[in-house]
């Protein structure tokens, strides 16, 4: 019964990814929707500068372009960024730990099901009475005088797909923990997955400020609740702390994984081990540790007094340190190394200089008294477009051109990379550089147009050229990801050739159970040290035995179906008499599955030691 | 009964396993005697003492902790050995729900 030899038909394969609790599948699915996602959050981006290429534009109306706005920023942060991240770390960690999977594979399916939910939810508003148009940190004052169902869109969305996300993030904390094998021990932990460890820990302590908050504003819309109503003896600035204490971190659950991905890119193009591991991981949990002491930077303006913007000011610029290490240690880890300058290391590369002006103009929002200078101008939006396609999305790049063999077999066309990285890195600096200056001259945050004669319309033209060779290199990407299918032309387990950790010693894409033995790992960079020492594969920690692997399971989906029913419901009850019902009903479906989850025995099934035997070409 | 050396699957030896236990029961006692103390001495600093706002809040909440610290160490096994990954993260959430709650009275309700 070996189901990877069979031809299937389209159903039974669409069946398979819906019911899939397989890491590897599910890190597929991420990829997809992630990609999606990522692709209407350009759109919209492209939409803006359209509407901001010259003064007193009227593309679109200013209502319009606070919905485009706003579901720009949501999209890409919530619905792009971090399942693209997620694909990545489904994709890699258990093999990088050797693990046969994740700790808890229904809950990884269930992560991701509940994700898509929330992000379509929230994606349908554009069809169902307009977007939400309060911006994606959607302030209490501003989200209360919207009228119509916008918010409720946001808000409902946003928690259904954010207890995806911090289900997804226990789950990579538990396998972490435990599911290690032989020899793995913490300090012999690849970087990425040291730095999705870290991650996923802020992920547990950033969410649930979010979830109370968002619960918060869906209780004052829909269920007459007055926590932000001034008027009734609320305070409108609790949300704002508690969206930020989560806003903050968010920023490192992103940046995290991609320094680790960074970190695998640099050092295995290098041929070198990463300099100052330790140190590595020391600034990893630091910055960690520090990313929930800094929130109020977002609010200086806010009015909190001159003591506690000198504390968070302070607090601030302290992250610098930890971050400098990190950059030190990666052009200490390219310092005499033999560098091969493949697509992957290109983004690495131009990665740093980007990331070093995303945290030289941090720096200067961090220093509270120039920041009322700042503040809400597109300085502010050029600083975290530096820190964000600069860092994250050039380490999604990167790591999807690097592990796009070992998720499919393939190897992605090389020459058209790297037009891709050049066009992205050139529309890149063209669209967001000048942003800051725009930002010192004056030009708002926000704004649907400007004015002409202000000095702002080269900046703002030169902008939009930039967003649109941007646009044209993501299309060069899919056109390679399409190619690449199409030949279909398949690579052994190494391809790169100096693959150090252990995903690169099993064949690409992995057997459903990756490793027939678990792995011994005597060294950091594993595969590295036993090619060092002259062997091909990895030394075994276990005899060959049956492997335990899970059930494939439908619960998962119905599950987060079932909050994305009850979501309409909670939604229309204020005006529909159905609402209520609905709601029940939505409810019902999703305890009556957890239910089900709970009474049925599930043990799993068994591959037998002799159907290993007959898989050729799997070792170790 | 005679007693046996009896090895377990992971080479622990039984009588040294009841000695423990019997040790664990002996600490789980002491520690239920001090709680049920500690209880009636919040409930007494309230109820019945004529003592300041300003002393009886901080104080129950000292006892609060402690109380909180027994659970954890003598009910829930952390003093044993393998539990540093779950003591890491209720310390660290310990520590951000702190820097939380110092922030909102400092800067938000006052
Ligand atoms: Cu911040």
């Amino acid at each position: 019964m070996n189901s990877y030899a069979q031809k299937r038909g389209f159903l039974a394969t669409l069946w398979d990814y819906l019911t899939t609790v397989d890491h590897k599948k599910i890190a597929i699915l991420y990829l997809v929707a992630g990609g999606f996602f990522f692709v209407l959050g350009g759109i919209e981006a492209l939409l803006i500068r359209v509407q901001l290429a010259v003064p007193n534009n009227d593309f679109m109306s200013a209502d319009m372009f606070n919905q485009v706005m706003t579901m720009h920023g949501t999209t890409m942060i919530f619905l792009a960024a971090m399942p693209l991240l997620f694909a990545l770390m489904n994709a890699v960690l258990p093999l990088q730990i050797g693990a046969r999977d994740v700790a808890f594979p229904f809950i990884n399916a269930l992560g991701f099901w509940l994700f898509l939910f929330g992000g379509i939810f929230l994606n349908l508003s554009w069809f169902l009475g307009g977007a939400p148009d309060a911006g994606w940190t959607s302030y209490a004052s501003l989200s209360l005088a919207s009228e119509g169902k916008r918010i409720d869109f946001y808000t409902l969305g946003l928690q259904i797909s954010g207890f995806g996300t911090l289900m997804a993030g226990i789950n990579f904390i538990v396998t972490i923990i435990n599911m290690r094998t032989t020899g793995m021990t913490y300090m012999r932990m690849p970087m990425f997955t040291w730095t999705t460890f870290v991650a996923c820990s802020l992920i547990l302590f950033a969410f649930p400020p979010l979830t109370i908050s968002i619960f918060f504003l869906i209780f004052d819309r829909l269920f007459g609740a007055q926590f932000f109503n001034v008027d009734m003896g609320g305070n409108t600035i609790i949300w704002e702390h508690l969206f930020w204490i989560f806003g903050h971190p968010e920023v490192y659950i992103l940046v995290l994984p991609a320094f680790g991905i960074f970190s695998e890119v640099i050092s295995t193009f290098s041929r070198k081990r990463l300099f100052g591991y330790a140190s590595m991981v020391f600034a990893t949990v630091l910055i960690g540790f520090l990313g929930f002491m800094v929130w109020a930077h977002h609010m200086f303006t806010t009015g909190l007094g001159p003591i506690a913007n000198a504390i968070f000011a302070v607090a601030t610029m302290a992250i610098a340190v930890p971050t400098g290490i990190k950059i030190f240690n990666w052009l200490l880890t390219m310092w005499g190394g033999s560098i091969k300058l493949t697509t992957p290391m290109l983004y690495a590369v131009a990665f740093i200089p980007s990331f070093v002006i995303g945290g030289v103009t941090g720096i200067m929002n961090a220093a509270s008294v120039a920041d009322y200078q700042y503040h809400d101008t597109y300085f502010v939006v050029g600083h975290f477009h530096y820190v964000i396609l600069g860092g994250v999305v050039f380490a999604v790049l990167a790591g999807l051109h690097f592990y796009w063999p070992k998720m499919f077999g393939t190897m992605l066309n090389e020459t058209l990379g790297k037009i891709t990285f050049w066009l992205f890195l050139i529309g890149f600096h063209l669209t967001f550089f000048v942003q800051h200056f725009l930002g010192l001259m004056g030009m708002p945050r926000r704004t649907f147009t400007f004015l002409e004669g202000q000095g702002l319309e080269t900046g703002n033209y030169i902008s939009s050229i930039g967003s649109v060779l941007m646009a044209v290199a993501s299309v060069i990407l899919v056109i390679n990801i399409i190619i690449t299918s199409v030949k279909n032309k398949k690579v052994g387990n190494d391809p790169w050739g100096d693959g150090r950790t252990l995903e690169w010693s099993i064949s690409s894409p992995p057997p459903y159970y990756n490793f027939k033995q678990l792995p011994l790992v005597r060294s950091i960079d594993a595969y590295w040290h036993e090619k060092m020492e002259g062997r091909k594969e990895m030394p075994p920690a276990e005899p060959l035995g049956d492997i335990h692997m899970p059930n494939p399971s439908f619960i998962p989906f119905m599950i987060s179906f079932g909050l994305f029913i009850a979501a309409f419901g909670a939604m229309y009850r204020p005006d529909y008499s159905w609402g209520l019902p609905v709601l029940i009903g939505g409810l019902v479906i999703t305890f009556g599955s957890m239910l089900v989850r709970s009474l049925k025995d599930d043990l799993g099934t068994y591959i037998k030691k002799e159907e290993l035997d007959d898989d050729k070409g799997v070792k170790a | 009964m005679v007693k046996e050396e009896i090895q377990t699957n992971n080479g622990v030896n039984v009588q040294y396993r009841r000695k423990r236990n019997k040790r664990e029961m002996r600490h789980q006692l002491i520690s239920f005697l001090l709680m049920i103390f500690l209880t009636l001495v919040a409930f007494f600093v309230v109820g019945y003492g004529d003592f300041s706002v300003w002393f009886v809040i901080p104080f129950i909440l000292i006892l609060a902790s402690v109380q909180v610290g027994f659970q954890l160490y003598y009910f829930m096994h952390m003093s044993n050995k393998g539990h540093e990954a779950p003591a890491l993260f209720i310390y660290s959430a310990v520590l951000v729900a702190f820097v939380t709650i110092l922030a909102f009275i400092t800067i938000i309700w006052i």
